[in-house]
């Protein structure tokens, strides 16, 4: 058993883990972040898809070990001061999910992709997805709400909009 | 009571976002993985790494000794020998079916298989143990061809059935008196055109791992599953493992796709329920994404064999179909029956005099098949569209101009099929002009003719798919002439709730489809109440405590009409007691916008103050029943018939293989719509599903019988830089055979599009002789029939080119594919 101090999702957790114990499994079985799903067991899929210090990493793929000091934001921690991000917002608008199961790890890895990019063309945001798969929407519908979102998050745009829809509200 | 303003806006045809989506963007999911229950055990499954073995030893002991393992169970261990999973299909009298234990008892039947399960305290640990059992095995020869499957003394997969044929099932016009003979047809025909096409084996590949949890220490075990239908679970549950029925509650939490791969009673439901019997704890099972693709069923796999009769000027005039089906190790829930759902479809929408259909159902060594998106639909239309274009270039004609002299005129519906269905309503002229004229169908020939003269690198080609489908499975009767194990109604039922709210329930269990939001709507509109206002529930049998589930485009057709004939029962007893509380007679009262209202006057009552009378209900007279509530099981009087044009464009690299989609464009006719976005989400994905087929995916057997596409690295579920932008359309012709004019979209997109992408693919190299190649299109496929077809242009005059297997989009294996 190792150590590790993390922040996840806001709050602070100090916790004994076994050497071999992936970063997604710690952030499901331990925190009860069941928010973030494992779709596959050879990082293909993506649905494990978190932010790691900001960036976009595939939980599969990391050891929870190596996470010890760092901040972590999954798809429950997204939402700020009761609002949606306005790429869950885009999500929603665009219906860009059916099933659900890889939208956590979507909505994630799109918000890392603006963060790239902020202003994409559909390709770019085609291939920033790659590593994301989706069997129900065949992509078109996620396209266009990242490139929804990104027109959204452009400052210029996010000083006029209306707030986005209360988190749990009956949207 | 909450006060509240009846509604004034239409909710049939809105393009409501959906309520589902609230929880899913924010990660407030209920998967069955999710559940974590006090005391909870995990089980996982030890799996045969061949196709066919005796066992000759299982050691356990190595694993019982690890920490945290609680139990290591063979079939015998558990009783589970005798047991046999359902298959609820006796497609023929004679039909052969082995016996299918959840686990292997002493012969291993394809690699995959279950041999034993291990219990421990935790996941980790469970995948340690099952590590450390140890089975020995003698092994057999694999079964892997179908044809060779089928000779003489060919190693049989179930020697006690003497024979690898499970079934031959038939249909032929002249017999059923609905057409003509196909082989006088044949004979008579002054062209004939016969191609053999292969449906590679596919993997329904849903994004959601299978899981169960069963907790059985409550007065009802309670089975919580990753399933598409939790009322066949609990019945089939109580039929094969002997648990009384009523002592069975499943439930369908959150589910993460399914099609059709969660439409099944899976070994490992029956395992999970055993163990957590004989341990007294609760169990969970879930899949690693490696076990799914492995043993998880399987789709498609077929041989087909398709002759068409016609006369010089392109009138068809007989179609004959002869199917070998691929049926894998054993017969799941309804796997001998996926062929013959295509049995009435490979006619389509054209007017055949005489149809021949013949299905040689086969067992195999590999993993079972069973339903995937579609199931014996897509089969039957990739061959019919892919044999339109065969006739068409034989005669010299244009492949659209072929179709519309054939198909059925709007004029002519209803219309009866050779194969006997009746299709009540369709209009393939308007949804081909709109397609036509989104698609620059006239512009794209003419660039066509200009690449092709200027000897282009990159080739164009041209598909087209006309398809229609059987939706909304299914009238009863049909199913009882086809001798499926059950019906074919829906349930639902509607109860009113004292403040006026409305929770509808339905026997249908979405899985992504957005059920919740389109049920509201429908059940607004019809209450006249607040979209709002309406709470969908499904999945769980204790509330839901009737239905067959959802599969086969059925949810809205079968029970979105059981909601509306439900609401209907509501309005009816409301009207009783809007009619005392009014003292007027009920032939007085108007129902408009969920008011009743006296003829003639504005005195009236809503229905939510009917609702909240009938709560109280203080003063009503004798005999007048204190509730709203009602319920309906709606058995459908025909299947409905979606059809519509899918148009592709696709660029051939003949230097490469690569295929490009340039263009693709669709014109679906699902009859009235609930919700636009949502049918248009359904046809997109539909779409990116059989375009997979067309292009990307196939499960791939080695000579061993193993299974090499065993990974999402291998086994190639497109993303989103392999597909293309789609161009969407309707038009709207109401289905005549239910009150919503509805017909069902799950499976359109994916029906559709796989012969439109092979048919442009082959478009853009016909004339360089190639004439066939087999799914996937693979670049390396594609590649080596242009090779092959210049080869053989320089040496003979022989046109045919049958082209070498080849992996999917990416793969260098030129060997994959031939099993």
């Amino acid at each position: 058993m190792t150590r590790i101090t993390v922040m996840v999702d806001g709050v602070s957790y100090v916790d004994d883990v076994e050497p071999r114990t992936l970063l997604v499994h710690y952030l499901r079985d331990k925190l009860g972040k069941t928010g973030t799903v494992v779709g596959c067991d050879t990082s293909n899929c993506g649905a494990c898809t978190v932010h790691l210090d900001g960036r976009s990493v595939k939980s599969c793929s990391v050891f929870a070990v190596q996470v010890d000091g760092s901040e972590i934001t999954t798809i429950e921690g997204l939402a700020r001061d009761g609002q949606l991000h306005p790429m869950q917002q885009a999500f929603h608008d665009n219906h860009a999910l059916q099933c659900g199961y890889c939208t956590p790890g979507m909505i994630m890895q799109a918000i890392d992709l603006l963060g790239d990019n902020p202003d994409p063309d559909e390709q770019t945001v085609r291939e920033g997805l790659e590593g994301n798969l989706c069997r129900c929407t065949g992509y078109q519908n996620i396209v266009r709400a990242v490139l929804d979102a990104a027109e959204k998050m452009k400052p210029a745009v996010r000083a006029q909009q209306q707030p986005s829809t209360v988190v749990g509200g009956g949207i | 009571m909450t006060a509240t303003t009846q509604p004034t806006e239409r909710e049939l045809g809105r393009a409501r976002r959906r309520k589902e989506d609230a929880r899913l963007i924010t990660g407030r999911t209920r998967w069955t993985d999710n559940i974590s229950l006090p005391g909870m055990l995990y089980m996982a499954v030890v799996r045969s790494p061949l196709a066919h073995a005796k066992i000759t030893g299982i050691n356990t002991d190595a694993a019982k000794a690890l920490p945290g393992v609680l139990g290591v169970f063979t079939a015998a261990d558990l009783g589970a020998e005798g047991i046999s999973l359902p298959c609820a299909w006796q497609i023929t009298p004679d039909m052969k079916s082995p016996k299918a234990p959840p686990l292997a008892v002493d012969t291993v039947h394809f690699a995959g298989e279950g041999v034993a399960v291990v219990v421990t305290r935790d996941a980790a640990s469970a995948e340690d143990a099952v590590e450390a059992v140890q089975v020995e095995y003698d092994p057999l020869e694999p079964v892997l061809d179908m044809e060779a499957a089928l000779a003489d003394g060919a190693t049989l997969v179930h020697p006690d059935l003497g024979t690898n044929r499970n079934a031959l099932w038939v249909f032929d016009s002249a017999e059923a008196g609905s057409g003509g003979d196909v082989e006088q047809a044949i004979r008579d025909a002054e062209i004939v055109v016969k191609r053999r096409f292969r449906q590679q084996r596919l993997i329904p590949a849903f994004m959601e791992p299978r899981s169960v949890v069963v907790d059985p220490t409550g007065e009802q075990l309670t089975m919580w599953s990753a399933t598409q239908v939790p009322h066949i679970l609990k019945t089939m549950a109580s039929l094969t493992l002997g648990m009384p029925e009523h002592k069975v509650r499943v439930i369908a939490p959150d589910v993460g796709g399914g099609f059709g791969g969660k439409l099944q009673v899976t070994p490992e439901e029956a395992l999970a329920l055993l163990v957590a019997r004989r341990m007294g704890k609760p169990v969970k099972w879930t899949e690693t994404r490696s076990e799914s693709l492995l043993a998880a069923h399987h789709g498609r796999d077929q041989i087909q064999d398709i002759t068409i009769a016609a006369r010089r000027d392109g009138t068809v005039t007989g179609l004959k179909v002869e199917l070998i089906a691929d049926m894998g190790a054993y017969l799941r829930l309804v796997t001998p029956g996926i062929p013959i759902l295509g049995a009435f479809m490979f006619n389509s929408i054209y007017k055949f005099p005489a149809y021949r259909f013949a299905s040689t159902n086969v067992f195999t060594t590999k993993t079972p098949t069973d339903a995937y998106r579609g199931a014996g639909r897509p089969e039957a239309t990739f061959a019919i569209e892919r044999i339109m274009d065969e006739l068409a270039a034989e005669l010299g004609r244009d492949p659209m101009e072929l179709r519309e002299q054939n198909w059925i005129k709007h004029e002519e519906f209803p219309f009866t099929t050779v194969a006997g269905l009746t299709y009540d309503s369709g209009n393939y002229e308007a949804a081909t002009a709109k397609a036509r004229e989104l698609f620059d169908y006239d512009g794209l020939r003419a660039e066509q003719r200009r690449r092709r003269e200027a000897d282009d690198p990159v080739q164009l080609g041209i598909g087209i798919s006309t398809y229609t489908e059987m939706c909304g499975l299914a009238p009863s009767r049909v199913l009882g002439a086809l001798s499926y194990g059950a019906g074919g109604w829906e349930h639902a039922s509607i109860r009113m709730l004292a403040s006026g709210k409305v929770e509808v329930v339905t026997g249908v269990s979405p899985h992504g489809q957005g059920h919740e939001t389109a049920w509201s709507q429908i059940i607004a509109d019809r209450l006249g109440v607040p979209f709002e206002d309406v709470e969908v529930l499904h999945g769980d049998t204790q509330i839901s405590s009737k239905g067959l589930d959802t599969y086969g485009s059925r949810s809205l057709a079968v029970g979105g009409v059981a909601a509306v004939k439900a609401a209907d029962k509501v309005i009816e007893k409301a009207r009783k007691v809007a009619a005392h509380m009014l003292e007027c007679s009920e032939a007085d009262l108007d129902f408009i916008q969920g008011k009743f209202t006296i003829k003639g006057t504005n005195r009236g009552v809503t229905i939510q103050e009917v609702t909240l009378a009938a709560f109280t209900s203080h003063n009503f007279p004798e005999g007048m029943e204190p509730s709203l509530d009602s319920d309906y099981t709606f058995d459908p009087e025909n299947f409905s018939f979606p059809h519509g044009t899918h148009l592709c464009a696709a660029e051939v690299d003949t230097e490469t293989g690569w295929v490009t989609i340039q263009q693709y464009v669709c014109v679906d006719d699902v009859g009235t719509v609930v919700n636009p976005l949502i049918v248009e989400g359904q046809v997109q994905g539909g779409l990116a599903q059989g375009i997979a087929q067309a292009l990307f995916e196939e499960a791939i057997y080695d000579e061993g019988g193993n299974l090499v596409t065993g990974t999402l690295a291998d086994y190639l579920v497109p993303s989103a830089a392999d597909l293309p932008h789609f161009t969407t359309d309707r038009t709207e012709t109401p289905a005549t055979t239910n009150p919503l004019g509805v017909k069902g979209v799950g499976e359109a997109g994916t029906i559709a599009s796989t012969p439109a992408v092979v048919n442009a693919v082959l478009d853009a190299v016909r004339h360089l002789g190639v004439t066939n190649i087999d799914m996937p299109c693979a670049p390396q496929r594609v590649w080596r029939a242009v090779q092959a077809a210049r080869g053989a242009a320089k040496s003979t005059s022989e046109h045919t080119t049958e082209t070498a297997a080849g992996g999917g989009l990416g793969s260098i294996d030129a060997q994959g594919g031939t099993q």
